[in-house]
């Protein structure tokens, strides 16, 4: 309001005041377009644009705020189930080990990922170690499929991979999650696709955090037969009697597929987990960098607002001056 | 130059000796891990391996050699672990060959279980549980691993709905087509009859 009186006062004196030449103010480090020319040389900065700019930086902020939170009420839901599917994967790597440097001809890499973005780098990650392990698992005879969950490894790995895809499977994350829905799943994946070995790669949730790149190794029956009686990691497990079914192929079927499902729906609890909390994480840096740039604007708007109204009071004294004297 | 090389020498065995008491737990066999990780390292160096579940799991103790005098029993389901290293005496399971019981210094055994009750016996007291399938490890050093889908305890099940359940599923059998109809019959069968049998018997 003062500065639109001080514009009143300046326009009653502008037929004395001769064009002073725009030099000084082109050079700041506003646009051009910035620049509004009054009726006569009155010249003030036009602080909307700033003002704009901090709006939306501070609508932003409140979004990610908002996003943080929704995270971490998520991650909370989700966690003690996670937690609690953890002693799941554990009697089955007590009795057949972990062998993730198996040497097999069909190698399949099942990546879980997740469905929505602004997650940090989670996805980045499962995708790149999967690349890996097909390059590991690269030879003569020795081919790598893909079975993909989740809509970002997809995006990822179409670009180059296409025709290692066997599997696309998306909204995953549609229902919570249960083991039921898993299984199907698991199912659907043992039915279409030959495997020699199964590498299922995901982030395992240490902390909120933390989130560690996993793989988990699932062998079938006939290359657990074949380490068994190569002795080694697997040696004993001959030294093991099967109860039950017609013979010990069957059982160990069974068995393998058992594994793969259970192994499954922990690594997909795990990988919705740290996905809720890498979002958690760059909402919260987001939000910050958010603040910290609204602070620079508001600096940068006071600066604006007050050369304007310095640069008026100046042309008014002067203008003043200059008729008195 | 030469001082450097010989403080990074000095520095190195204090890390790793720095290291140690911190990690709480350690990995059992690193050495599957450690032909992962070289041959790893070897094909893409610079990306750190992924982790492998054996660095998560706590290691089992090597079969003592006298028989002990408890039998550790570790039970999982998808949605919690019911037992976990609960030292017991007996544990009856519902394998596909009838009941099995299981005592420290049982044979190692992998068994395939089918819709039954699995009974914990420790002391004096029993616990029971209808379990709906599942596999169980017995391993030489009396550690017991019982892995079920869906496990109840017996006083929640109902009666009637497992008699009506009986009734559908046999209606359900007898007006089946295809094998696949047959097949998921033949299942609720199984584990309605097996529910009528642990409420009963």
């Amino acid at each position: 309001m003062a500065l639109a009186a001080l514009r009143r006062e300046g326009r009653r004196f502008a037929p004395m005041i001769s064009p002073r030449p725009i030099t000084a103010l082109r050079s700041s480090p506003l646009a051009p377009s910035l620049e509004d020319e009054g009726p006569i040389g009155v010249r003030y900065i036009s602080t909307q644009v700033v003002r704009n700019r901090m709006k939306s930086v501070k609508n932003i902020q409140k979004i990610t705020k908002a996003m943080k939170m929704v995270a971490a009420s998520k991650l909370r839901a989700i966690q003690t189930k996670a937690e609690n599917s953890r002693g799941l994967w554990q009697p089955f790597t007590a009795l057949l080990g972990d062998l993730p440097s198996a040497d097999v001809k069909k190698n399949v890499v099942v990546t879980i990922s997740s469905d929505k973005g602004l997650c940090g780098g989670i996805n980045s990650t499962s995708v790149k170690i999967s690349k890996g392990l097909h390059k590991l698992n690269s030879g003569p005879e020795k081919e790598t499929k893909y079975v993909i969950l989740g809509e970002k490894a997809k995006a990822q790995l179409i670009r180059d991979s296409k025709k290692d895809i066997e599997l696309i499977i998306t909204e995953l994350q549609k229902n919570p999650l249960n083991y039921t829905q898993v299984s199907v799943l698991a199912d659907e994946i043992l039915k279409n696709v030959e495997y020699d070995a199964l590498r299922i790669v995901f982030n395992k949730f240490y902390s909120v955090v933390s989130f560690v790149p996993t793989v988990s190794t699932v062998l079938s029956p006939e290359i657990v037969e074949r380490e068994a009686e190569s002795g080694g990691k697997l040696g004993d497990l001959d030294s093991y009697e099967v109860e039950g079914g017609e013979t010990k192929g069957e059982i160990l079927q069974n068995l393998a597929e058992f594994q793969f499902s259970c192994v499954m729906f922990n690594a997909v609890l795990e990988n919705a987990c740290s996905e809720q909390g890498a979002r958690m994480s760059a909402m919260d840096s987001s939000s910050r960098n958010a603040g910290d740039m609204l602070d620079r604007l508001t600096l940068t708007y006071n600066r604006t607002r007050q050369a304007s109204i310095t640069t008026e009071l100046i042309e008014i004294i002067s203008g003043a001056s200059a008729l008195e004297g | 130059m030469l001082r450097r090389a010989s403080m990074l020498l000095a520095c190195r065995p204090i890390l790793a000796a720095r290291a140690r008491p911190f990690s709480t737990d350690l990995p059992a066999a690193p050495s599957a891990d450690a032909t992962f990780t070289e041959a790893w390292t070897k094909v893409i160096p610079n990306m750190d391996p992924p982790k492998t579940p054996l660095s998560f799991m706590q290691p089992r103790p090597p079969t003592p050699s006298s028989i002990p005098s408890k039998l550790t029993v570790n039970f999982v389901l998808p949605y919690a672990s019911e037992l976990a290293t609960k030292e017991v005496d007996m544990v009856i399971v519902p394998a596909t060959t009838g009941q099995m019981g299981v005592l420290p210094g049982h044979v190692a055994t992998i068994a395939e279980l089918k819709p039954g009750v699995l009974s914990v016996h420790e002391g004096s007291e029993m616990t029971k549980y209808f379990i709906s399938s599942g596999f169980v490890f017995i391993h030489a050093n009396s550690f017991a691993d019982i892995i079920a889908v869906e496990a109840v305890p017996l006083d929640r099940l109902d009666v009637n709905l497992v008699q009506k359940g009986l009734a559908e599923f046999t209606s359900k059998l007898s007006s089946a087509t295809t094998d696949l109809e047959k097949a998921e019959a033949q299942i609720g069968i199984d584990v309605h009859s097996a529910l009528n049998s642990a409420l009963t018997g």
